[in-house]
């Protein structure tokens, strides 16, 4: 897998709160190839933002994370601060749901882009000025002369979260992570941020991993989808297959959730009970708790095993089903209220 | 306590299919007297519009940011004045109204919002949450609010324990629920729901728009529901308004707006959603630039400025609302043309 950007192996994430250590991400490997983009989906408090964050060194000192987490090879995990800062805004690039977490109010949206140059690289302000006009054009910024010396509360949404996006690419970054860079965003200008990105990655063959719950947005620009479920990874597959022919009961479950036209109101399927509390999280799956295949095996942490070539599960059911010879015959569902 | 009983006396029984809110000629302008728009200015929130909801009816209104739709729901609630237009509820023009006098009004329109706890004290116990409105309006004893909140809380699916619980305790789910019940408990007619789903996560979403569709259906209810989410709008709601810069641009059946858009914001607005399904890719950004200050919104048609098929008299003439099928209108020079064409 030479091709491989970014791979995670066996990440754990532990934070020290009053109710003891809460295991926020568990043993999660996965591997994100060069020039795609890849969605990590689940709902509040399944981890995907934590394990973004750890990937950056961003996590903060109560945090313990083990494992490895390789980029274009490099070991990150253990890397000292200095070295991430250098690797950070150069090589990977973060941006945030709001952008005013990454703009500073008192600067001009311009000089933002330019200083994320001339941070890392040895140019002159005339260069990085002009460097940063190119952006800010790149990203559909109108008449970005014009634009360049605004505070950035001049700007809408929409426009904001461009200049940020403007910024992540200044240095021409190997990889984006990108933790709901739409949720804030109306729905006419999130399509347009989905396009630019898109477009990006067609144009820079960028590589973007794109953290969200919304999963519509990972239906339309993923190429590859994980889904995690109270800090574990259930599944991996390309997006067609998650859509298509989702295999773990949780990522069953959270699809029939989404409300359509075709369902009666009243009866939209349901995951019955509540995500685990992560301080005594049960043990082996965290999803059986509330599956409604539940065996006695899952009380055993399933491996993350291949379904088929691409698309991989961590459940034993899939397990039991392949090794008896059949092909899982389960109906989408969540099971009753 | 007078002016409730007084509000149930003085009306007439609700005829079948005769509307429960009427809303006409609604303006509401805000002084801009600092911040971003500057000093002086006019916010133009909500302009000119009509609506109205039957009992057992959940009406949607629709729109991005600026739309104007909270501005409507909090006219609507008598949280804030009107500029100019009529609210009528149950056949009663309660525009005018004092506070005083709108305790029947009161009772009988209740909102939901996104965070139900954000107006209420963190430190009340659930149960004085749920029977905040019994007590102001001086609903049953105590012992029969007591049994009302326990009843209340098994209506929404929480155990009776629940009552004794503060509200940090709660999930998301869970606090949306506890909303839902305090609303329900002085028997109202009309919900005015604002967001109430957006905060949750698609899984509990579900459980809440499971349980208010089925409050609506067994207690007839009905429901204003404010939302930006199409999925849900298009799930819940038997109508659908859709609004843009504080106008009403079209309105019509769920299913025939979804199906059959007829004005050039609502097929924009529809061609954004992105589907949870690769196989309904989105084509594009359907609308360039953003949307018009509500300061100077445009001259004419409020949409010209970003409409795909705008022409010439839209920037003179204020398109009025065509009907395109039955209870399916929509303002749009162009879709009107077209339909003259076809006629």
């Amino acid at each position: 897998m030479s091709d491989d950007l970014l791979v995670l192996e066996h990440v754990d994430v532990g934070f020290a709160t009053d109710e003891g250590q809460v295991s926020a991400v568990s043993d999660v490997s996965l591997s994100v190839a060069e020039g795609e983009i890849f969605g990590l989906v689940g709902e509040s408090g399944c981890g995907k933002t934590t394990l973004a964050m750890a990937t950056m060194g961003l996590l903060p000192r109560t945090a313990t994370v083990s494992g490895s987490v390789r980029f274009q090879g490099r070991e990150l995990v253990g890397l000292g601060d200095e070295e991430l800062r250098r690797l950070r805004g150069d090589r990977i690039s973060m941006v945030f749901q709001d952008p005013m977490t990454s703009l500073d109010p008192t600067f001009s949206v311009g000089e933002q882009v330019a200083e994320t140059i001339t941070a890392h690289r040895d140019v002159d302000r005339d260069a990085a000025r002009e460097r940063a006009l190119a952006l800010l054009e790149d990203v559909g910024i109108p008449e970005p002369e014009r634009r360049f010396d605004d505070a950035p509360h001049r700007l809408s949404g929409g426009m904001r979260q461009r200049v940020v996006i403007a910024t992540a690419l200044a240095n021409e970054p190997a990889l984006i992570l990108a933790d709901e860079p739409t949720t804030a965003l109306d729905v006419t200008i999130q399509a347009q941020v989905l396009d630019l990105l898109r477009e990006l990655r067609t144009r820079l063959r960028t590589t973007i991993v794109l953290i969200t719950h919304d999963l519509g947005v990972i239906a339309q620009i993923c190429d590859w989808i994980g889904v995690m479920y109270a800090g574990q990874l259930v599944e991996v597959a390309p997006t067609g297959q998650i859509f298509r022919t989702p295999r773990h009961p949780y990522t069953q479950a959270l699809l029939a959730a989404l409300p359509t036209h075709e369902q009666l109101p009243g009866t939209l399927r349901v995951i019955p009970g509540r995500v685990p509390n992560l301080a005594v999280p049960p043990p082996g799956c965290r999803f059986s708790t509330r599956c409604p295949f539940v065996m006695d095996e899952c009380a055993t942490v399933p491996p993350l095993a291949h379904e088929t070539d691409e698309h991989r599960i961590a459940c034993w059911l899939s397990e039991a089903t392949r090794q008896a010879g059949g092909r899982p015959s389960r109906t989408v569902s969540g099971g009753a209220a | 306590m007078s002016d409730v009983a007084t509000f149930s006396d003085e009306v007439a029984p609700v005829q079948p299919g005769s509307p429960i809110l009427e809303v006409y000629g609604l303006v509401k302008h805000f002084r801009a007297d600092h911040g971003v728009f500057g000093g002086g200015a006019i916010v133009h929130a909500v302009d000119d519009v009509d609506l109205e909801v039957r009992p057992g009816e959940v009406l949607a209104i629709v729109g991005e940011t600026g739309s104007g739709k909270s501005t409507l729901a909090r006219c609507v609630l008598r949280l804030i004045d009107p500029t100019e237009g009529r609210v009528v509820f149950d056949g009663r023009d309660v525009t005018a109204l004092k506070s005083r006098q709108l305790g029947g009004f009161r009772q009988q329109v209740q909102p939901v919002f996104q965070d139900p706890f954000s107006s209420i004290d963190p430190r009340w116990r659930v149960g004085t949450s749920v029977a905040e409105a019994l007590t102001a309006f001086g609903i049953g004893t105590k012992q029969e609010r007591k049994a009302r909140v326990l009843d209340l809380l098994d209506q929404v699916g929480l155990d009776p324990s629940f009552a004794q619980r503060h509200p940090h305790e709660l999930s998301g789910g869970q606090r949306q629920r506890v909303g839902i019940a305090a609303a329900l408990a002085p028997s109202p007619r009309l919900i005015v729901a604002d967001e109430p789903v957006s905060a949750l996560d698609v899984s509990v979403q579900a459980q809440v728009l499971n349980l208010l569709a089925d409050l609506q259906r067994d207690l007839g209810l009905a429901i204003l529901f404010v939302a930006h989410d199409l999925a849900v709008v298009e799930h819940i709601s038997h109508r659908t308004a859709v609004m843009y810069l504080g106008k009403i641009v079209e309105t019509g059946p769920t299913e025939s707006v979804f199906r059959e858009p007829r004005h050039p914001y609502t097929q924009a607005l529809l061609a954004a959603i992105p589907h949870p399904d690769p196989a309904r890719p989105l084509v594009g950004s359907p609308l360039e630039g953003e949307v018009p200050s509500p300061i100077a919104p445009p001259s004419g048609c409020r949409f010209r400025t970003r409409c795909p098929v705008v022409i010439e008299r839209c920037a003179t003439d204020e398109p009025a609302m065509t009907v395109f099928g039955t209870g399916h209108t929509a303002a749009c020079h162009v879709a009107e043309a077209e339909l003259r064409q076809a006629g």
